[in-house]
């Protein structure tokens, strides 16, 4: 019976994403950071029980509420920034709050943005850059000119200089802007700024790909533009677009935290990781330990995103092994 | 047409190929004054069409119901902007297309939704030809599904019987192309272009990408598959050993153009142009008989035409540029009869004087047509 198996399960064949799958499992450090990296969500989704497990919240002020934790400067009493059974991570300087549940909640936030721009810069590079490959001509030569432009941008300071614009479409700007505008427009303005390269590594793939003999034997038989893209196209630039988005994702987490530093991203009382290192920069003369977990937590993040990177490109192109 | 084309001086025996009866078969494809020049741009800043590549410069041609027709050339001479062109993958630049009385010429998908299905092609690349994403299953049944045509029993049913008739086991329906060897893989491709049941398939080389011992194989399942359903073929091939087992007529190409057309045994016995002379030369002596060989039916209905002595001829210097042809006569500048004619005149394509039937060479100073025959 086994030998029965066997034989059926030869006669299948294998897809070259389940040789890809079976490379990227053999890859020991794609593994690992597979597993960070998969941490890391689990930790943003599961915020709220890791909340209620741990017994606190990011908003309470556990400094101010309870005497003894914060000393009359504003700083924790304990050493350590205050790290102790109850405050595993420590206590925020001044306003008292407990830094493990910022940091979680931070994380959840980050995360959360940094998905919503890959998806929708992902989506936006298909569409534009397959276009482009696909249909060559005067439709590839202005989406290739409008990519330039926008690569020409000095994006931090489009960002500094037009995330509060982008605001002010959604409100009044003499109102108080909600979380979610402010939440909408990073996104938004990452999402414009943050398609390009993956849309011309699909538009250089579409091209090559639009010459190979199988499109024309599909043309031949009669198949639609729409067959072509969907059927004979898209399914050969998954490999490029996974890599490509793997990268992409800890450079948004980055550049949205770079914001926050900046006082343009998220303002309280929403907990946000970059915002985490603004405070930290302010008390880090007197209380160096505040920066410690987010600052780790983030550089262990961003590497293990990029090793991830490297293993799946290598899983998928087996040639470029190092 | 009229029939009788037993016109046959020589050692020739009952006529072949084309019509056994004498009668030729309705025109499939015609091509008339077919032309595709490929726009060069350069220039800075501002790209514009500073030139062209005369890929296919007014060629003629028709391919018959049936009948298997050979394109010859060197790489580079336009073969398969040819065969694009007739299978209306390119859109030719002048000149007409006519498939079964219909004017194809430029016509749109819509338009052409009818007859894609009679019209298929085979590739030469086994590697670019089949999409890697897929399975041998949905690659052999697309055409199938992009036409929606249901055969009794279903579709699969249909792709493993193809499988079948090239020689794959229909077992490997869901295996994927790269677990498959390259004469296995044209196989597949042969399975895709049978599965509407055309009247035509355009064969572009399809054999040169593969190993010498695969090639045969390949080309009797052609063979084979050519005279069970009687498929017209348009066989391309850079030389005249291959399409010598294959092809009734053939045509001989050289720079965009047609230099000799004629049934395969004017082509190979009493071959008149210099380009002909040529390329024939070029043909090993050992691949010729061992395609009869392995051919039995070749060697039955064609006559000994070992041409144990042939002249050898080395063809000096490369093909000119397309995109600057030269004038007259295009292959002057490589022809050892070339004189001041041919560079002001260009040579029409003709029967000339001493051509049998459906012979014709486009050259002013043809070589005697008994050269090849001892
Ligand atoms: N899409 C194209 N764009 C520009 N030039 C082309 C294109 N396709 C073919 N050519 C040129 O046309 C000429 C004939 O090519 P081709 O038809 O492929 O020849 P063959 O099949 O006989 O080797 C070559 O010079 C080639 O470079
Ligand atoms: S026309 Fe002149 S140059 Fe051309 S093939 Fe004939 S002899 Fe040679
Ligand atoms: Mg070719």
């Amino acid at each position: 019976m086994s030998s029965d198996t066997q034989v059926a399960a030869e006669l299948v064949g294998r897809s070259p994403g389940q040789l890809m799958w079976r490379r990227f499992r053999r890859d020991r450090v794609g593994v690992v950071s597979g597993c960070v990296v998969l941490f890391f969500f689990a930790v943003g989704l599961l915020a709220p029980v890791i909340s209620w497990l741990y017994g606190k919240d990011p908003q309470t002020r556990y400094g101010q509420i309870e005497p003894g934790l914060l000393n009359e400067f504003g700083y924790p009493v304990k050493p350590n920034g205050g790290i102790d059974g109850e405050f595993w991570f420590g206590l925020e300087p001044f306003m008292g709050r407990d830094v493990l549940t910022q940091l979680v909640y931070g994380i959840r936030t980050s995360l959360f943005i940094a998905l919503a721009v890959t998806v929708l810069a992902t989506l936006t590079a298909i569409v534009l850059g397959i276009t482009a490959g696909y249909l060559g001509g005067k439709a590839d030569f202005l989406i290739s000119r409008f990519i330039d432009l926008l690569m020409a941008f000095p994006n931090q300071l489009f960002f500094v200089a037009f995330l509060p614009i982008v605001a002010t479409l959604f409100v009044d700007p003499r109102e108080e802007t909600p979380t979610y505008v402010r939440v909408v427009s990073i996104i938004v303005v990452l999402w414009v700024l943050g398609w390009m390269t993956l849309g011309r590594i699909l538009r250089g793939a579409t091209l090559a790909l639009r010459e190979r003999e199988f499109v024309e034997a599909a043309k031949v038989s009669g198949a639609s533009p729409w067959r072509i893209i969907r059927k004979e196209l898209l399914p050969n630039v998954v490999s490029p677009m996974l890599v490509q988005a793997t990268y992409m994702l800890p450079n948004f987490v980055t550049t949205a935290a770079a914001l926050s530093f900046l006082g343009v991203g998220l303002v309280e009382p929403t907990p946000d990781w970059g915002r985490m290192f603004a405070i930290g920069a302010e008390v880090y003369r007197a209380d160096l330990t505040y920066m410690f977990f987010p600052g780790v937590a983030m550089v262990v993040f961003v590497v293990a995103f990029n090793l991830l990177g490297d293993s799946v490109r290598d899983a998928f192109d087996p040639k470029t092994n190092r | 047409m009229t029939t009788a084309s037993t016109a046959h001086e020589g050692p020739a025996g009952p006529e072949e190929g084309t019509g056994a009866a004498g009668e030729t078969p309705p025109a499939l494809m015609t091509a008339e004054g077919l032309t595709k020049y490929f726009p060069i741009k350069g220039g800075f800043p501002f790209k514009r069409t500073v030139g062209a590549v005369k890929a296919v410069d007014g060629l003629d041609l028709v391919v018959r119901e049936g009948e298997s027709f050979g394109l010859v050339g060197e790489s580079g001479c336009g073969k398969s902007t040819t065969g694009r062109l007739l299978a209306r993958l390119l859109e030719p630049t002048a000149g007409t297309i006519t498939y079964r009385d219909q004017d194809i010429s430029h016509a749109g998908r819509k338009e052409l939704a009818p007859i894609r299905s009679e019209i298929q092609m085979i590739f030469q690349d086994p590697y670019s030809s089949l999409n890697p994403r897929q399975t041998v299953g949905s690659i052999v049944g697309a055409p199938l599904e992009i036409n929606r045509v249901n055969p009794p029993g279903g579709r699969e049913a249909r792709v493993r019987e193809l499988m079948d008739t090239v020689g794959l086991n229909p077992e490997h329906y869901n295996r994927f192309p790269h677990e498959f060897s390259g004469g296995q893989r044209q196989r597949i491709g042969v399975a895709r272009a049978l599965a509407l049941e055309p009247r035509l398939i355009i064969a572009d080389e399809p054999v040169s990408a593969l190993d010498v011992s695969i090639q045969a194989q390949v080309i009797n399942l052609l063979r084979r598959v050519q005279r069970e359903h009687g498929i017209a073929f348009l066989f391309i091939a850079h030389d005249l050993a291959v399409v010598r087992h294959f092809s009734q007529r053939i045509a001989v190409m050289y720079l965009g153009k047609i230099v000799e057309v004629g049934d395969r045994r004017a082509i190979y016995e009493r071959p008149r142009h210099p380009y002909t002379h040529a390329l024939l030369s070029a043909v090993p002596e050992a691949e010729l008989e061992l395609a009869e060989a392995e051919d039995p039916e070749a060697g039955a209905d064609a006559p000994k035409e070992r041409t144990a002595r042939r002249e050898r001829i080395r063809l000096e210097g490369d093909v000119p540029s397309p995109s600057d042809p030269p004038s007259g006569c295009r292959f002057r500048t490589r022809c050892w009869k070339a004189q001041d004619r041919c560079a002001t005149e260009e040579p029409p394509l003709v029967r000339i004087e001493g051509n049998a039937e459906g012979h014709m060479t486009a050259c002013h100073f043809p070589e005697a047509g008994t050269v090849l025959l001892e």
